[in-house]
């Protein structure tokens, strides 16, 4: 901080050699100080972007599954998508237990995408370009796999959720849920 | 003289500032008497207990006829209740919702998602089941009486004795009814006599009487007590965020007060070399 | 531009910039180098306070942008959706608010200490007159900004003001129409005006760079009014002592502002706004923000039995008293663009003014007259005070300015601003 030098004029004199140490020392105590205060007073005006208070409230949602009957599929907003919840037939947990790995495109394991075997949740989103499958209502294409048929481009998944054939690359996602007791699931 | 003048035009920048407020107990120009609350003032903050109670009466007297459209279940942990807690007060209440697959609106138990239901379905029903007037939503009733919400300055060029907070008045006009109207009075049919209320002629009945709410905690009911607690949770209501607000203040102004001086401290000492 | 740059870098990063964009070179001479008169006193901050009040404005107004709904049906509840649930809208909020109050508090001192000392005088006028567009734009900006918010004084100030124009001749009631988009302030109000209010901030911005070129010709006044006349003797370079002062002076500024945010946020607002918008039920008093009551008392004074009123209109002949009143509002600001030809003085500070000084404290008061009168209700004897609270301010501007500066015998000046320093018991500060 010379720059002082081509104005006013420097009392001259012995101070001259503490008070440069001094001058600074108060200087960059006073940058850090306002440095911090500057960087808090700019966090609300970012923090504000994020999700707010009844934003967060949607972000989980609870479900009662007690109505739902075997075979019967119901689909629930989460998050502002839809979420496919299905009670599963004997048949059909067989026939997604019994699927060969190595013929899936997106290979899992219905083990790994069920909480319950009885119990498929999963976000109806096609995962080709995001259009919503078929096969929720009764009387609705289950295409060739006896689950879920997407109308857009034609992308079959299985009576576990999984690709089998057409454009999509993954299986319907499986979200974060947990059975909060024996009949009600928590997404989110 | 330079000091002279700076003194001279801060009392005069000080009287135009205390001169903003606006006109404050407009009409009837009765004197509202100023409270002590637990929230008032730079270090206040709510009382749990009297928001409970005051949420009691909420819901055991006010809501019957007001709505609180802005206040939602999830709202209510500030008052000390858990999860739980306020998932069971929320299923108390009905709300409606749908269209369901048939096309009908249905009504179905509330979340803490969900906002206090109103108990008219629209403004029009609320002043037909009211003589006419509908009783008004009570979100921002302490931030709209009097002179608005909490304040730590309450006094103005226009009201140099001082002005109430929305809460005085709330409490003052709750707890002015007269059961006998002084002579001079003439209050329509259908009206009621109220010493506080803008007119006198206030169209709500009185609506609090002792033991109106039986307190959970045991304090006594009297018509007092209701109406101080009421007025705590309506200024909660109106502003939810006090706590916080005056909480980081405090923290802000200290901040701000250190850096202040260490910046006097750097300026003495960068014009010590032109004085 | 004034101010000598030996700018000169040993960074190969640097001069490859400069070469191509001077801007090195162009901060060196503007903010560092660039002579100051050394003894500015702290009426010399308010320039600067007001330009971080206005990037104050700008961010917390962007930020609430992201969440407000300009439509009559959901605005309320949109502000009060920031004020509940959106993290720190409260705050935004309340610093949104706030600042108005603080922009015109530091812009009225600022356009005081003008007043006061001559700034306006030449070689400045048009540094001045840039100023009176930025408050013709702030009040417009204001005006706007409070109406969205869509509470009950939202729409009757609304209102009351655009239905002023209508008392303009012939054009008057097709332009208020076309202000509305309807036949009442509605919708199609709401949505144009949070357009203007977006946009007037950075016309605001645009003037503020005008103001700071031409105040950069011919450089800051300072309290003795004398020009600069030898750069060494008189002026200090403005890093660092400017830049320190002017930080000193925000923290101090900020000190005041965060109290109000935090401890008072509704205290220059109105309660009824914080009633939804009614368009059946009026208020009882319809009063504009605290910035405003000055004008409104001008406006409201103008009454058919005024005698201001008769004067002008020849008895009533040449316009109504409403049209008086608007015409005599918007005068009150533009009468001030005249002001540099006004005052006849040759002697710009107030110092040695001592004549001039006592009529400026006056003219002072009386702005804080007629803002008092313009919150309270016009009846009584507040009417008549209102009224000759109006005659003297365009008697001062008018009448009193022009008069004195013919008229008066200034104090003999310092021969320089140096001199006056050096010369003084008490330190420029």
């Amino acid at each position: 901080m010379s720059e002082t030098a081509d104005a006013g004029h420097p009392t001259g004199g012995v101070a001259e050699i503490d008070e440069p140490t001094r001058r600074d020392f108060l200087l960059w105590s006073t940058i850090a100080v306002g440095g911090v205060g500057t960087a808090i007073a700019v966090w609300p005006f970012i923090d504000q972007m994020n999700p707010a208070a009844d934003t967060l409230t949607l972000a989980s949602t609870e479900v009662d599954l007690s109505q739902i009957e075997v075979g019967q599929s119901i689909t629930v907003i989460w998050r502002g998508k839809p979420v496919f919840i299905r009670h599963r037939t004997e048949e059909e947990i067989k026939e997604a237990e019994s699927v060969e790995l190595s013929a899936l495109p997106d290979p899992q394991a219905d083990a790994d995408r069920v909480e319950k075997p009885e119990w498929l949740v999963m976000v109806g989103v096609c995962t080709h370009l995001g259009c919503i499958p078929l096969g929720q209502k009764p009387g609705d294409s289950k295409g060739d796999f006896g689950g879920w048929f997407c109308p857009c481009h034609g992308s079959h998944y299985d009576t576990s959720g999984r690709i089998r054939k057409g454009p999509a690359p993954a299986n319907l996602p499986v979200p974060a849920y947990e059975f909060t007791d024996d009949t009600n699931i928590r997404i989110g | 003289m330079n000091s002279k003048k700076t003194i001279k035009t801060l009392i005069l920048a000080a009287a135009v500032t205390l001169g903003a407020t606006s006109v404050q107990a407009a009409g009837s120009g009765v004197h509202i008497p100023s409270r002590e609350w637990s929230f008032s003032g730079i270090f206040g903050t709510y009382d749990r207990a009297e928001l409970q109670r005051g949420f009691q009466v909420f819901r055991n007297v006010c809501s019957a006829c007001h709505s609180m459209d802005l206040l939602a279940f999830r709202n209510l942990g500030a008052l000390g209740y858990n999860d739980d807690e306020v998932k069971a007060i929320a299923a108390e209440y009905q709300v409606q919702d749908g269209p369901n697959d048939d096309g009908d609106m249905f009504d179905r138990p509330a979340t803490p998602a969900d906002h206090w239901p109103s108990p008219f379905p629209n403004e029009k029903a609320a002043a037909a089941a009211n003589g006419g007037a509908a009783p008004p939503d009570l979100s921002l009733m302490a931030k709209a009486r009097g002179s608005g919400g909490d304040s730590a300055l309450r006094i103005s060029l226009l009201q140099p004795a001082g002005f109430p907070l929305g809460a005085d008045y709330l409490y003052a006009l709750l707890t002015g009814y007269e059961e006998t109207p002084p002579a001079d009075a003439s209050i329509p049919a259908g009206k009621y006599y109220n010493h506080y209320f803008p007119g006198h002629a206030i169209s709500m009945a009185p609506p609090l009487a002792e033991g109106s709410v039986d307190y959970s905690d045991g304090t006594a009911a009297t018509v007092d007590q209701m109406a101080h607690d009421v007025s705590v949770f309506l200024n909660w209501v109106s502003e939810p965020e006090l706590n916080e607000r005056k909480n980081i203040g405090i923290k802000v102004m200290l901040f701000l007060i250190v850096l202040t001086i260490m910046l006097y401290a750097l300026k003495r000492k960068i014009w010590s070399d032109i004085h | 531009m004034s101010g000598t740059s030996n700018f000169q870098s040993n960074s190969k990063v640097v001069n490859w910039i400069e070469h191509r964009l001077p801007i090195f070179s162009f901060l060196d001479s503007q903010l560092h180098q660039y002579p100051t008169p050394r003894n500015l006193n702290y009426f010399w901050n308010f320039g600067s306070l007001a330009g971080i009040v206005l990037v104050i404005m700008i961010v917390s107004g962007i930020t609430l942008a992201m969440h407000y709904a300009a439509n009559t049906e959901i605005a309320f509840t949109s502000v009060e959706r920031i004020m509940r649930d959106v993290n720190a809208g409260w705050l935004i909020r309340y610093i949104h608010m706030n600042g108005a109050s603080m922009f015109f508090i530091v812009v009225y001192i600022h356009i005081f200490r003008g007043l006061y000392f001559g700034s306006y005088k030449a070689p400045r006028e048009i540094l001045w007159m840039i100023g009176i567009f930025i408050l013709l734009a702030m009040m417009a900006t204001a005006f706007m900004g409070y109406v969205l918010p869509w509470g009950q004084m939202s729409f009757w100030g609304a209102t009351v003001i655009t239905n002023l124009f209508s008392a303009l001749p012939l054009i008057g009631e097709p332009i208020v129409q076309l202000l509305w988009g309807g036949f009442v302030v509605d919708n199609p109000t709401l949505n144009r005006f949070f357009a203007l209010h977006y946009l007037l901030p950075f016309v605001i911005v645009g003037l503020v760079f005008l103001h700071l070129w031409a105040l950069h010709m011919h450089h800051s006044n300072n309290p003795t009014g004398i020009d600069i006349k030898d750069e060494k003797a008189d002026t200090i370079p403005f890093h660092p002592y400017y830049t320190i002062k002017d930080m000193y002076g925000l923290g101090v500024m900020m000190i005041i502002f965060a109290f109000m945010v935090f401890f008072m946020p509704n205290y220059f607002g109105h309660p009824d706004n914080y009633i939804p918008a009614n368009p059946l039920v009026t208020p009882a008093h319809i009063v504009p923000e605290w910035y405003f009551l000055p004008f409104y008392a001008i406006l409201r004074a103008f009454t058919s039995d005024y005698w201001v009123y008769q004067v002008v209109s020849l008895g009533g002949f040449l316009m109504s008293a409403k049209l008086a009143g608007v015409i005599a509002m918007f005068a009150s600001i533009l009468v001030l663009l005249a002001l540099p030809w006004l005052d006849r003085s040759r002697v710009r500070s107030s110092r040695y003014r001592p004549v001039y000084k006592v009529f400026f404290w006056i003219f002072l008061i009386d702005c804080v007259i007629l803002g008092w009168v313009g919150g309270q209700p016009a009846e009584g004897v507040l009417v008549t005070i209102g009224q000759w609270a109006t005659f003297w301010y365009f008697f001062h501007l008018i009448i009193l300015v022009p008069l004195i500066g013919i008229f008066e015998r200034p104090k003999p000046l310092p021969a320089s601003i140096a001199a006056s320093v050096t010369g003084s018991t008490q330190p420029a500060e």
